[in-house]
């Protein structure tokens, strides 16, 4: 092998570590602000007691940090870790051991072909920074997260035990449900984008991105596309008001009933990873990524500068959706099982339907305008 | 005989069956939740205040002059629903000068905290005043041994309370004068 290819291979190996370890802490601290939010919405305080000794030392700042909970999630971490690891008698093995794997596979994954920024060199050259641009970017994501309801599908199957059962069950056909809409929620904004003509690739996330640089962003522009996409998101992400899978309330715990110690911790870390990778999908999608406002040009100037202000913009979009779902979660009660297949069915996809086909019409109609 | 009326129940309206503006007003509501004031006690640092009243530890107390009040009667140990006390009756030793053949004492008092339901019947049931439940609340231990409150400890949580009897001065007096009964 040649050396450039090495360097290359290295290059892209470090990324994808830093990417990694970077939307896992997110992914940590997405459960600290779930447990803060909520505790803050019922008249509570939440975690405040976990402080490191020498942290806790410095004056003002150690205390307000401890107050913040935030050395929590490492607290918690660690007790997964060191939990005592225990399997029932009654489950199968292999896929017992599977499954945790195949639920946090496909939520990191998916990261892969998330853009979240840009850079813009001296020669006015701009890269974007993404771990791999995919022309088929949003079927990509589509076709690997759909794959994360396998994790949850052998958990409930492998534990041979009936709650978990019942709670992989409701997830597959929840899961089903739910991507046909999300699916037909966005094809819609891909018609839009891609005008007649464009020989770039039609279904890649920069290019969505970048279309939405100076001008509406695509929330405004296709209101009912992004609620049913967000709408399904929650669904997909196993979020209240749709955690059919977990329902504590009635199935215990849902598909992880039988884990314990460190494969609930991976579960549970998959959980936020799927929450933290759908909130970036939609800021991607609807929200204009990194780039500003709508109608405003980026004020922040090429560069070194510009693109760390970028990347932050981004983020601070994706928290504040994040945020959203963690709000959304203390105020609505669950769905009943049923009740979540009617809406699926019989609502939200003949919904997505009609934005669909008058999306269609529409876009035909501006088509034929512009050409004659 | 009682008309029953049945009340139609409106169907929802479109916006009702959407959800959605409901959800905003929920969402309204929990965000302003969030900003609000926080009910959380910090409880090691903080205590909540112990109203009047309050049936905690029972202990055994002195008398301002640093008397035992107990004698030994045994009703609390016979009131007690849950059998947690147990008292071994005794004599207040010879060589006492000051206390000796007024009253009779508790050579032991044991309250067995495991057992204690703190339902203060004791304390109501004490003709000397004796056994009272105090503000402590919190007890820990690592043995059940440990929880085992004996006289020592009970008179040390109980301490002394201000008492208007003083019923030993009297008896004291009494006997004095001749008029022991």
């Amino acid at each position: 092998m040649d050396a450039e290819l090495i360097q290359m291979l290295a290059l892209k190996v470090t990324y994808a570590i830093v990417m990694v370890s970077v939307v896992m802490s997110i992914a940590g601290y997405t459960v600290l602000a779930e447990r803060k939010v909520c505790a803050w919405m019922q008249g509570r305080v939440g975690p405040n007691r976990t402080v490191l000794p020498f942290v806790a030392a410095i004056p003002f700042i150690g205390p307000f940090l401890r107050n913040l909970g935030i050395f929590q999630p490492l607290a918690d971490g660690l007790k997964f870790l060191f939990k005592e690891e225990i399997v029932p008698g009654h489950v199968n093995k292999f896929y017992y051991y599977l499954s945790p794997i195949v639920a946090l596979v496909p939520a990191l994954t998916t990261m892969t072909v998330l853009p979240f920024g840009e850079f813009t060199n001296a020669e006015g050259l701009t890269t974007t920074l993404v771990l791999a641009n995919v022309d088929l970017g949003i079927l990509f994501v589509f076709a690997i997260s759909s794959l994360g309801v396998y994790g949850i599908v052998l958990a409930g199957w492998s534990s041979n035990s009936k709650y978990p059962f019942l709670g992989g069950i409701r997830s597959s056909a929840q899961m089903i449900s739910y991507e046909l809409v999300m699916g037909l929620s966005v094809l819609p904004v891909f018609l839009w984008v891609n005008a007649p003509g464009m020989t770039g690739s039609g279904l890649s996330l920069v290019s969505i991105v970048n279309s939405q640089e100076d001008a509406a962003w695509l929330v405004l522009v296709q209101p009912l596309s992004a609620f049913l996409f967000l709408v399904a998101l929650f669904a997909e992400t196993n979020r209240l008001p749709f955690d059919m899978p977990e329902s504590e309330t009635d199935l215990v715990g849902g598909f992880h009933t039988e884990y314990g110690s460190f494969k609930f911790g991976i579960f549970f870390v998959a959980e936020y990873a799927h929450v933290v990778i759908g909130s970036a999908i939609f800021t991607t999608l609807f929200l204009g990524g990194w780039h500003f406002l709508p109608w405003v040009a980026d004020p922040w100037a090429p560069g070194l500068i510009g693109s760390l202000l970028g990347v932050g913009w981004f983020l601070a979009k994706t928290f504040c959706l994040i945020f959203f779902f963690i709000w959304v979660r203390w105020t609505l009660p669950r769905f009943r099982y049923d009740q979540v297949m009617k809406l699926g069915w019989a609502k939200l996809l003949p919904l997505a339907l009609v934005n669909l086909i008058f999306y269609v019409i529409l876009v035909t109609y501006l088509d034929q305008a512009a050409a004659s | 005989m009682i008309k029953t009326v049945v009340i139609e129940r409106k169907p929802l309206s479109l916006s009702e069956r959407t959800y959605l503006p409901q959800i905003a007003s929920g969402l309204k509501t929990t965000l302003s939740n969030l900003f609000k004031k926080k009910v959380t006690l910090q409880y090691p640092e903080q205590r909540p205040s112990i109203p009047r009243g309050y049936r905690g530890v029972p202990t055994l107390v002195k008398d301002p002059n640093g008397r035992e009040k107990c004698v030994s009667c045994q009703l609390c140990e016979f009131v007690c629903p849950s059998k947690a006390i147990r008292i071994t009756p005794g004599d207040i030793p010879e060589d006492d000068e000051e206390q000796s053949h007024v009253e009779k004492a508790p050579k032991e008092f044991e309250i067995d905290m495991l057992r204690c339901i703190y339902c203060g019947y004791c304390e109501e049931v004490c003709p000397e005043e004796a056994i009272f439940l105090q503000e402590d609340y919190s007890l820990s231990g690592y043995s059940r041994e440990e929880l085992v409150n004996d006289k020592e400890k009970l008179y040390e949580m109980g301490g002394t309370l201000p008492d208007k009897h003083f019923k030993w001065d009297k008896k004291k007096t009494e006997e004095e004068q001749g008029n022991a009964h």
